[in-house]
């Protein structure tokens, strides 16, 4: 038996964003020296979407950059078939601002995956990350600058981030096992 | 698709599917190479020694960077420094060093098989960096792996596999992974250096090297094997390069973008001319810098999948 919750729909998320992408415009005063890194896979088209606000509403063109951590990850050994696919930064992130996007922060693992491997590429001046859903359980000492929604999840309770890029539509679904 | 393998002894019982999986991986491991910092951490932890009971440069260096740019500890045995010349057998060496735990065994031998029975024994993941005239599966994948690049795709083309076949492992698994894919393979060399009943693999037979090269997408060029007897069946090495030295007039006459490849070591003057082995068509240098990132990937996909 499963029971299902939407946390956020179509209408919801949008709102989410375009506050997420005033808050880090407000924050970075502009979008001078910034930058937009995506965490494959759900992270890029988040992050694509921030890009298109961002150019609404200041004009700018943010660079965006593409990035797989499956080579970061502390996991490995217990992946079946670790699947690694093309990082793509084409810019240099010597001395920039960062804002790293993914949809669900959970353990804080994947983030510390993904600041290590952004600091293999370059030396940013801050790197600020920004997720559609917190889902609290974090098993290190990771914050979210700019946060959709937050929602603590049980254990018997897992969030699905659905976006019309890769699934059929937009929305946050919590789904429980009874 | 899932990684089913614990080792990697040849490409023969790879899948089209998990080698196509392979190379798409090496693809995002060639980018670690060009940056500043050719490190990434996924090995971290992991011990690999590199065992070579035959001589070897290129594949030995390729899979200590390989190795290391994936953050594992690597060890390098060369035999004729070790306990092998007191006597130890494979069998003992083998066993002795994996009482040290090492994750990966690399192993090169001059006896065919030898990667099987060190993997039935061990429980270490086991890759054939050559087993005599068998197989050399990192070689072909690298092989592979340049010919997409280059041409884009596996299917549908054209390639000659030219030289001393029959002592060959590098043309046994070219042939066995080319052959996953909708490729016409022709063999070219002399009647005494092509196996018996090689026509069973489904691969073209052809004598002339003038004909060989005709309309090829892809020329492999092979030395001659002298370390397994090779220069035993040709007259000499002056008439083997009169006929099957691959020079600019044999170039003109496959594709007009037809890549020609060779595993290395080169012999200039005897299978390939200088003006081929350092024409623009020649990728001799491409396999050796794609070599490390497959064997990066190979690394990466053997580590996996342990739980």
């Amino acid at each position: 038996m499963e029971g299902n919750r939407i946390l956020l729909d179509e209408k919801a998320m949008e709102r989410s964003i375009n506050r997420i992408t005033h808050e880090i415009l407000e924050k970075n005063h502009g979008a001078g020296n910034l930058s937009l890194i995506g965490i494959r896979t759900r992270g890029v088209f988040l992050a694509k979407r921030v890009q298109d606000k961002v150019r609404a509403i200041e004009n700018r063109e943010l660079s965006l950059g593409i990035l797989d951590i499956t080579m970061y990850r502390d996991d490995i050994a217990t992946l079946k078939t670790p699947q690694v696919k093309k990082t793509d930064i084409t810019f240099n992130l010597n001395d920039i601002n960062i804002v790293l996007v993914d949809d669900v922060l959970h353990t804080g693992r994947t983030t510390r995956a993904a600041i290590d491997a952004i600091m293999d590429l370059g030396r940013p001046n801050t790197i600020q990350l920004a997720v559609l859903v917190d889902r609290g359980s974090r098993q290190l000492p990771i914050q979210p600058d700019y946060t959709g929604i937050f929602h603590t999840a049980g254990p018997k309770e897992e969030i699905f981030v659905k976006l019309r890029e890769t699934d059929d539509r937009d929305e946050v679904v919590l789904t429980t096992s009874l | 698709m899932n990684w089913e393998h614990k080792d990697l002894l040849g490409v023969r019982e790879l899948s089209r599917e998990e080698i196509l999986f392979l190379l798409e991986s090496a693809d995002s491991f060639k980018d670690i190479s060009r940056r500043d910092i050719k490190k990434v951490p996924a090995l971290r932890g992991k011990t690999v020694i590199t065992l070579f009971y035959e001589a070897s440069t290129r594949t030995r260096v390729s899979f200590e960077i390989a190795a290391k740019r994936l953050s594992a500890d690597t060890v390098n045995i060369s035999t004729g420094t070790s306990s092998v010349t007191k006597g130890e057998t494979l069998k003992d060496t083998g066993r002795n060093l994996q009482s040290m735990r090492p994750d990966f065994i690399i192993i090169r031998h001059s006896m065919p098989g030898a990667p099987h029975m060190l993997s039935r024994i061990l429980d270490s993941s086991i890759i054939n960096a050559g087993d005599g005239a068998h197989e050399h599966p990192t070689q072909a994948l690298l092989d592979l792996f340049t010919i997409k690049e280059k041409k884009g795709t596996l299917d549908g083309l054209k390639i000659a596999i030219v030289g001393d076949i029959a002592h060959s492992r590098v043309a046994r698994s070219n042939i066995f992974a080319l052959k996953k894919f909708d490729t016409e393979i022709t063999c070219c060399a002399p009647p005494t250096m092509l196996p018996p009943n090689l026509g069973e693999l489904g691969v073209n037979i052809e004598y002339s090297l003038d004909k060989a090269v005709i309309d090829k997408d892809v020329i492999m060029m092979l030395r001659i094997q002298k370390e397994r007897g090779g220069t035993a069946y040709i007259p000499s090495v002056k008439e083997y390069s009169n006929l099957y030295c691959l020079r600019e007039e044999h170039v003109s006459r496959a594709k007009h973008d037809v890549i020609i490849m060779h595993p290395g070591p080169i012999n200039r003057g005897v299978e390939i001319s200088d003006q081929v082995a350092d024409g623009s068509y020649s990728v001799i240098i491409d396999q050796v810098e794609n070599g490390v990132a497959v064997r990066m990937a190979v690394l990466f996909l053997l580590a996996g999948g342990e739980s």
